[in-house]
């Protein structure tokens, strides 16, 4: 596709070129090369975030009118699935999986990861996760409809296809877990002569906390669903009240993995805009070590706090009490990272690109997500708010405005580089500027929905709401419209986009240093490391 | 450390890499069955009368034959990696073809031990356990599931043990390039110690 870049001509063939055993698509299916899985995962992950956005935008014309257009099984289900798809097909591989797995080894100066093929065998299982996520939609007794959580005991109970659902789950899981482990490894083992781990990129810090997290907290949501497909097949009863079981119980197990895996989904992202301050300000990142630790207590408070998720599921008054301090504990290592990002823009000299746009845009989205999650993380109020939008607004905020966009920010910073090609900068804005109008009416509008009171996973609502919900779902139309102009403006590029030079903003990783795209094997010569990833000064 | 990034060229083996590869792959199990421990624990608590009675009925002796076995088998499979280490490939081969035998023994007796049980009709979901008291379905709902789920990991040691007879055999694993025996051996210890913890907790604790 690019071959005949200028940058190529010189260095060896880039990565899309390479000769391997295979031919054809499967030089692409069965390549061990970090870079191409990269690129498979992308494509994967951003078609079915295109799929979840559908079904979402399917939700919100629902709730235009209730019941004119779906009914209410059907809506049940889009939840699910739009929740399913979301969570354990985009957002959790997201950022790690792609850009991570592309930028990585290269960041660095590592030929590969630790484990190629256990690489390439993660992409099929989270291939074969997906396709029996999306099989369960059409057969067996109907789509999943009991929420992305699968909440026992009516997860149990309900006819729909909730245990092929599972099954795909599970696989995608074993999928991350693989990621992580691969990804521990080739921190520990695969780093170039000189670099030390406080000479890494902060990227590499944040996919290191999320790669503990991913091995240490998946195999619990492993055992957990699986012992759900076991409770539908063979009635073992732990969560099944009325044979002996807990369902509380189960709410523990799940949110035991579900609450790290929010900071799986956050932390990559929080890695990407810590990479684009310095690059667009011209400036070394301010408190390298403060932040390289903080993504590690994130990740260890993580751990910590997956009792916010019940406060109203019936826990004692002492654990809530717990619950709720540790999670305030949660924000003081992430506004660390604020405050070092905002110290790192100041007195620099700006380059107001769109992959800076988007970090910027990542910090005030997610500052209203962090500080709305301090309201809800208040037990009194929690007790008001817990079953209302203003949990989906925060949710909302949190996942996109947060990891979301972040990986656009990513995809923004990086495209040149996978790519060999810039793409059109004023239509990136418009875009941007679609994206964010579109994404604050959409969601903002749920926080005040919930305050007022409107309960979420309803299908129908009362009539003071209604205002309010043909707000949200133009909202989401003009969101929508700005996804599909940025996705545009990328597919666009490929084929018509300038020449990307190998460094066209200025970076100072290794990345910058090789030919956009990169040789098969990354660097020609290891190269050796001397000073720290920021050096601007 | 990082002196073997220029060694990582993607065909070559990095023996620490492996290794720490491996050990994380145990954190992942060790969190797996660690669920289902927590669980027992929760059980237990709540049902500490019954638990108590329900593992009267397990049969003591076919647990500490399995016990006996598990434990001979990891010495056999220790030595086997000692002996590849020392270049004796046909001891080598002898001890890991004892140590799969002794885990089919283990699994024929698990079959014996379960099927005494589904024969007396004790299976989830079955007439007569659901007759029986909360605490005692919930026992051998966790009876069947973690013996089950160990039982799978012993089948998977087996396949996997009988690769590495054969790599073994063919000599790509050999003195100088041992890892993936080393990390066989790891999996399989791995696999006893959980039984180590599950034969104390159903059969003995009574």
């Amino acid at each position: 596709m690019v071959m005949d870049n200028e940058a190529a001509m010189k260095a060896p063939v880039s990565f899309y070129g390479e000769e391997g055993r295979f031919k054809g698509i499967f030089s692409w299916i069965f390549s061990t090369n970090h870079k191409r899985i990269g690129i498979m995962y992308l494509v994967a992950i951003l078609t079915f975030f295109s799929i979840g956005v559908i079904l979402g935008i399917l939700m919100r014309i629902n709730l235009i009118s209730p019941g004119k257009f779906i009914s209410e099984r059907t809506y049940n289900s889009l939840f699910t699935i739009h929740g399913v798809i979301q969570i354990f097909l985009f957002i959790i591989p997201g950022i790690p999986a792609s850009l991570g797995n592309f930028f990585l080894p290269i960041l660095i100066g590592s030929r590969d990861v630790a484990f190629p093929r256990i690489n390439l065998m993660s992409w099929w299982f989270y291939m074969i996760g997906g396709a029996i996520v999306i099989l369960s939609i059409f057969t067996g007794g109907g789509a999943p409809d009991t929420g992305w959580t699968f909440y026992a005991p009516y997860s149990i109970r309900t006819t729909a296809n909730v245990s092929l659902a599972l099954v795909g789950v599970i696989f995608l899981g074993f999928s991350s877990i693989f990621t992580g482990l691969n990804f521990i490894t080739t921190i520990h083992r695969l780093r170039a002569p000189g670099m030390t781990f406080f000479r890494m990129p902060l990227f590499c810090w944040s996919l290191y906390a999320t790669a503990w997290t991913q091995v240490l907290a998946t195999p619990v949501l492993a055992i957990t669903l699986l012992l759900i497909i076991l409770e539908r097949a063979f009635a073992i009863g732990f969560f099944e009240p009325t044979l002996g079981g807990d369902p509380i119980l189960y709410e523990h197990m799940f949110w035991i993995y579900s609450h790290p895996a929010v900071y799986i989904m956050i932390l990559p992202a929080m890695g990407i805009v810590t990479e684009i301050f310095p690059v667009f300000a011209k400036r070394t990142i301010f408190g390298y070590k403060a932040i390289a630790f903080s993504s590690l207590s994130i990740a260890f408070f993580g751990y910590l706090v997956w009792g916010h998720h019940m406060f109203t599921s019936g826990m004692s008054d002492t654990a809530r009490v717990i619950f709720s301090l540790i999670t305030f504990m949660v924000a003081v290592p992430t506004g660390v990272k604020v405050f070092n990002w905002i110290a790192t823009l100041y007195k620099g000299s700006i380059q107001l690109d769109s992959p800076l746009i988007y970090s910027l845009t990542f910090i005030f989205l997610f500052s209203i997500a962090g500080l709305s999650g301090l309201i809800i993380g208040t037990l009194s109020l929690n007790l008001y708010l817990h079953g209302t939008y203003f949990i989906v607004g925060h949710f909302h905020y949190t996942m996109f405005g947060g990891a979301g966009f972040g990986f656009f920010a990513g995809l923004h910073y990086w495209y040149p580089k996978m790519t060999g090609r810039m793409y059109n900068e004023k239509t990136a804005k418009i875009a941007w500027l679609t994206i964010f109008i579109g994404f604050n009416i959409l969601y903002f509008t749920m926080f005040i929905l919930g305050l007022e009171g409107m309960p979420r996973r309803y299908f129908q609502y009362q009539p003071q709401f209604r205002t309010n919900h043909i707000i949200s779902t133009v909202g989401s139309w003009i969101l929508a419209a700005g996804l599909i102009l940025m996705f545009g403006n990328f597919i666009r590029s490929l084929f018509r986009g300038e020449k990307a030079p190998m460094n066209p903003w200025g970076g100072k990783t290794l990345e910058w240093t090789i030919p956009s795209p990169p040789p098969a094997e990354n660097f020609e010569k290891i190269p050796v490391i001397e000073h720290g990833p920021y050096k601007y000064e | 450390m990082n002196e073997s990034a220029e060694t990582t060229v993607r065909h070559r083996i990095d023996y620490t890499g492996a290794k720490m590869g491996m050990w994380i792959f145990l954190f992942t199990e060790v969190l797996f069955f660690g669920s289902l421990f927590l669980l027992y624990s929760v059980f237990r608590d709540k049902y500490t009368a019954e638990f108590h009675k329900a593992a009267t009925e397990l049969d003591i002796v076919l647990g500490t034959a399995n016990t006996a076995i598990l434990l001979t088998s990891s010495m056999f499979m220790a030595t086997s990696i000692t002996l590849v280490r020392k270049g004796k490939y046909g001891l080598s081969i002898f001890c890991q073809a004892a140590t799969i035998l002794l885990g089919i023994v283990f699994l024929i007796n698990k079959y014996i031990e379960w099927g005494v049980h589904i024969s007396h009709g004790i299976y989830p979901n079955s007439p007569a356990l659901l007759e029986m008291s909360r605490g005692k379905i919930i026992f051998f709902s966790l009876y069947y599931v973690m013996t089950g789920l160990h039982g799978l990991h012993v089948l998977i040691g087996v396949f996997v043990i009988s690769g590495t007879l054969l790599f073994t055999a063919r000599r790509k694993i050999n003195e100088t390039d041992f890892v993936k025996l080393e990390n066989t051996g790891l999996y399989w210890h791995f696999v006893d110690i959980v039984w180590i913890y599950l034969f104390p907790l159903f059969y003995l604790i009574t």
